[in-house]
């Protein structure tokens, strides 16, 4: 699929409006359909789409792995800390509403956090599926070289141990 | 009576594309046939007016499931193996399936104001939503502020899940090493 122009300059454009759209989704989702879920589903298939049509390497080079695993933790704990905060200002946990000025200003702020922690959460969970099932297959053609490699090694010892017999037969 | 049709055609479908699914052998077809199944659930979900459920299913089901299954597909062979009848899951799966056809006759109506679902707390959130939250998606603050911690426990399954995933599978630092190990030799 690298070499195919068409498929290469469409992904070059489809890719940064894919992003847009799933900011879009996720900080849009006060007022529209959407939420972190989507957003992250969506935000995440723009790097798949990426790894795809340029190849895992590249694709793993724009989203490594190191920081993949701390994007999947940050989401949860940004998730966790934002009642930590609220409980921290005098509120049950998860209870946004003394997070700002007013209830209803606080209760935007926390629903902000929370749902950008889900997101962040998502799309690098997704990310990370992808590329492990799909590191999966050079993985296995890597074990079964390695597989070859072995065994020629050991027939070539065998040959060489029975070669030595037969010496010290002789 | 339009609506009528429209859900008529819609099930209809995805019964179609559901028996399709079991009769094909080729695996990407298959493979494929879920990804429309979950774009033909996602236009049902927008004509009972759930346009979140609906963008999920659409993203997750039709979008990325597929992907996954498609990058699951060049690890294994091209075709189902052939195999004979098998009785006794088709026959758990007819009785399940019974079991719930009986079920669904005890449910209340569709949008049934007296439905207990409409009696519990959504008379609350629904009210209280504007005054609360003050935000207009009113699916957003039931799942972000109302069901703080449901949406807290989803997050905490998905990163489970990913974790024992990447732990199943090895991750990638681990085959990083792996590669480098490969280089040097």
């Amino acid at each position: 699929m690298q070499d195919d122009a068409v498929i290469r300059v469409i992904a070059k454009v489809m890719i940064p409006a894919v992003m847009l759209f799933a900011l879009y989704v996720q900080f849009h989702g006060d007022y529209g359909p959407g939420g972190g879920f989507q957003a992250g589903v969506i935000f995440a298939a723009a790097f798949v789409l990426n790894a795809m049509i340029f190849g895992l390497n590249r694709g793993r080079h724009v989203w490594p792995a190191r920081l993949n695993l701390l994007a999947i933790c940050a989401g949860v704990l940004l998730y966790g800390l934002t009642g930590i905060a609220s409980m921290l200002l005098g509120a049950n946990y998860l209870d946004y509403d003394v997070l700002g000025a007013t209830p209803q200003s606080g209760q935007h702020i926390g629903i902000l956090l929370v749902e950008f922690g889900v997101g962040l959460t998502v799309a690098s969970v997704m990310v990370a599926l992808f590329f492990t099932f799909a590191g999966r297959l050079t993985h296995i053609r890597l074990m079964a070289k390695m597989q070859v490699h072995e065994e020629a090694d050991q027939r070539k010892s065998k040959r060489q141990s029975e070669s030595k017999k037969k010496r010290a037969h002789k | 009576m339009s609506g009528f049709f429209v859900n008529a055609a819609l099930i209809s479908l995805l019964t179609l594309i559901a028996l399709l699914a079991i009769r094909l052998h080729r695996l990407f077809a298959v493979v494929m046939l879920s990804g429309a199944f979950s774009l033909v659930a996602a236009t049902l979900f927008v004509v009972l007016d759930a346009v979140d459920v609906a963008f999920t299913e659409a993203a997750v089901g039709a979008g990325i499931s597929t992907i996954l299954a498609l990058a699951t597909l060049s690890l294994v062979p091209a075709n189902e193996k052939p195999h004979d009848f098998a009785f006794v899951p088709a026959f758990l799966a007819f009785a399940t399936a019974a079991m719930l056809a009986v079920a669904v006759a005890d449910l209340p109506a569709f949008g049934d104001v007296n439905a207990p679902i409409h009696n519990h707390v959504a008379p609350d959130y629904l009210q209280g939503s504007a005054e609360d939250i003050a935000i207009p998606n009113v699916v957003t603050s039931v799942l972000a502020s109302y069901r703080g911690f449901d949406t807290l426990g989803e997050t905490v399954v998905v990163f489970t899940a990913a974790i024992a995933v990447l732990l199943v599978l090895g991750g990638w630092t681990r085959r990083k090493q792996d590669g480098e190990d490969d280089n040097a030799r």
